[in-house]
Order: C-alpha cells, then structure tokens, then sequence
C-alpha cells in the first residue's frame, strides 16, 4: 500500500465511527430485548426464566457494556444535534466531543456500582 | 495571504478597477439548472430531508426516554435484581408507562432502522446485496413494532 493515502481523521471521524457501532450494537439489543419482554405474554415463569440470565454476572458486564454504548451515542447525538443546527457548532465540535467524552466518563463511573455491584456481591459474597 | 486588500467590490489590487459598480451592475447570469415551468417534474421527493430530520427529533426526544428506562430497570430501586413479572404487571397499570414504553418502542425501532439502513447503503456495494438487507431489515422491523405494541396493549397481569 503507497504511503500516506490511507485517511486517517482525527476526533470527527472518530466519533462519527463510534457513534455507528453503538448505533448498530444498540439496535441489535433493542431486537432481542422486544422479543424478551414478549415472553409475558407467553407465562411468568417463562420471563423469569429468561430475566434471570440479565442478573447473572457475565451478563451484568455486557449489561454495563450496553449502558456504555447507549450513553455515548446519546450524549454525542446531542453533540450532532448542536453541530447541525447551532451556528458555532461547527466550530466547537472538538471542545464538544472532549465534553461528551468527560460527562460519560463521570457518568459511568456512577452506574459502576449500580449496574455491577449485584454481580460483584454475587461473585464474591456480601 | 493578503487578503485584506482586497476591495469592497471582491476584485484583487492584480485585476485593477471593477467594470461595474452600482450604475452599471453586471449583467444578471441564469442559474444553469434553475428549474423552470418547461423541465421536467421532479420525480424525487423529500423523503432523505426528512429521515435527516427524525433522526434528530426522535433523538432528542429518546435521550430522555431511554436514559429515564436505564434508570428505572438498572439503577434505582436495587438495579436488574428487582425486575420480574411481578415488576413488569406493576409499571404497566399505569397508562403513563405504557404510552411511555410504546412511544420508546416505536421511535428506537424506526430510529434503529432508518439509523442501519443508511449503513446498508453505504456498506454493501452490490445493488442485489443491499435489496436484500433491506429486505431483512424491515421485515424485523416491522415484526419487533408490532410484536412489542401488541405485548403492551394485550398485557395481562392475570395470566395465571
């Protein structure tokens, strides 16, 4: 491959990459998570059973995965939002991004406990 | 990069005085693809315009339905542990939570899919490859809408 033409972008690209993957990665939850809930229709027992798998600890990882996915690409579709309709958005798309990156940082910090302290309990006692 | 010396009129000290000025305006050029009533109607509409928008609409509007369901299923109230038919029955006696479920329902789907139909198109190359992705996806998306909005209108607490 010739030097130097592959495109790499800096912080825009990048969080228009990322913000695909939650996309995707979201919207395959969204599927699955209709068809779980479904299952009331079906019996209790039989959506018990199945809500049982989200409180095991593997799943409360990938819970917390979700949660990661879900808070960015909601955070920096705000950051589009502001980019497309507020004059200055384009302008400050960088400063924007670097705010979407520290509020979902401090955000999920606050749902470690909540999203994985079940699990932490479970795995290794209370 | 001197662009401040410019004149008023937008021509460069190298092309000198501007022919025109204010009585003697330039003449008026017509637009090259300016639609007249002689071409053609436009047989494309505006539906790219608004899929742009409810992206935009239905984002703003999810950020507050779906961080307030993470909270509610996830966070308050002892997290994942609590949730069970028991808890479903309970949230969905009362008709705010239910036309906030199916308005949340119904806004991700179509967000969802309008959101992977746009990488459809700009990832598979072959016309006949992308027909049947679409294909796909709409029929899961259709299916998922009305499978979750018959679930929450036939809801039964009393099953059993």
């Amino acid at each position: 491959m010739p030097a130097g033409t592959l495109y790499r972008g800096r912080e825009g690209m990048w969080s228009w990459v990322a913000h695909r993957v939650t996309g995707v990665l979201i919207f395959f939850f969204l599927f699955v998570h209709v068809l779980d809930t479904a299952l009331v229709r079906v019996s209790p027992e039989a959506y018990d059973t199945v809500v049982a798998t989200y409180k095991t600890p593997i799943v409360a990882l990938l819970e917390y995965g979700l949660v990661a996915a879900i808070l960015f690409h909601a955070l920096n579709g705000l950051r589009v939002i502001a980019v497309d309709f507020w004059l200055q958005g384009a302008r400050y798309q960088k400063q924007m991004l670097w705010t979407v990156v520290a509020v979902w940082v401090v955000l999920m910090i606050g749902a470690l406990y909540p999203v994985l302290g079940h699990a932490v309990r479970e795995l290794f006692g209370s | 990069m001197s662009t401040s010396e410019s004149t008023a009129s937008g021509i460069g000290p190298v092309e000198g005085a501007s022919l025109y000025s204010v009585d003697n305006p330039a003449p008026v050029i017509e637009p090259p693809r300016k639609r007249t009533r002689k071409s053609p109607k436009s047989t494309r509409g505006n539906f790219e315009m608004a899929a742009w928008l409810f992206m935009r609409l239905s984002g703003v509007v999810l950020v507050v339905l779906v961080i307030g369901h993470l909270l509610i299923q996830l966070v308050l109230d002892g997290g994942v542990s609590k949730i069970g038919f028991a808890f479903v029955a309970g949230r969905w006696a009362s008709p705010f939570w239910q036309v906030w479920d199916l308005l949340m329902l119904w806004l991700a789907m179509l967000h969802g899919a309008n959101g992977l139909r746009t990488v459809i198109n700009d990832y598979a190359e072959r016309a006949n490859t992308r027909l049947w992705l679409k294909g796909l996806l709409y029929t899961a998306t259709v299916f998922t809408i009305l499978l979750g909005t018959l679930v929450i209108f036939t809801f039964d607490p009393n099953i059993r």
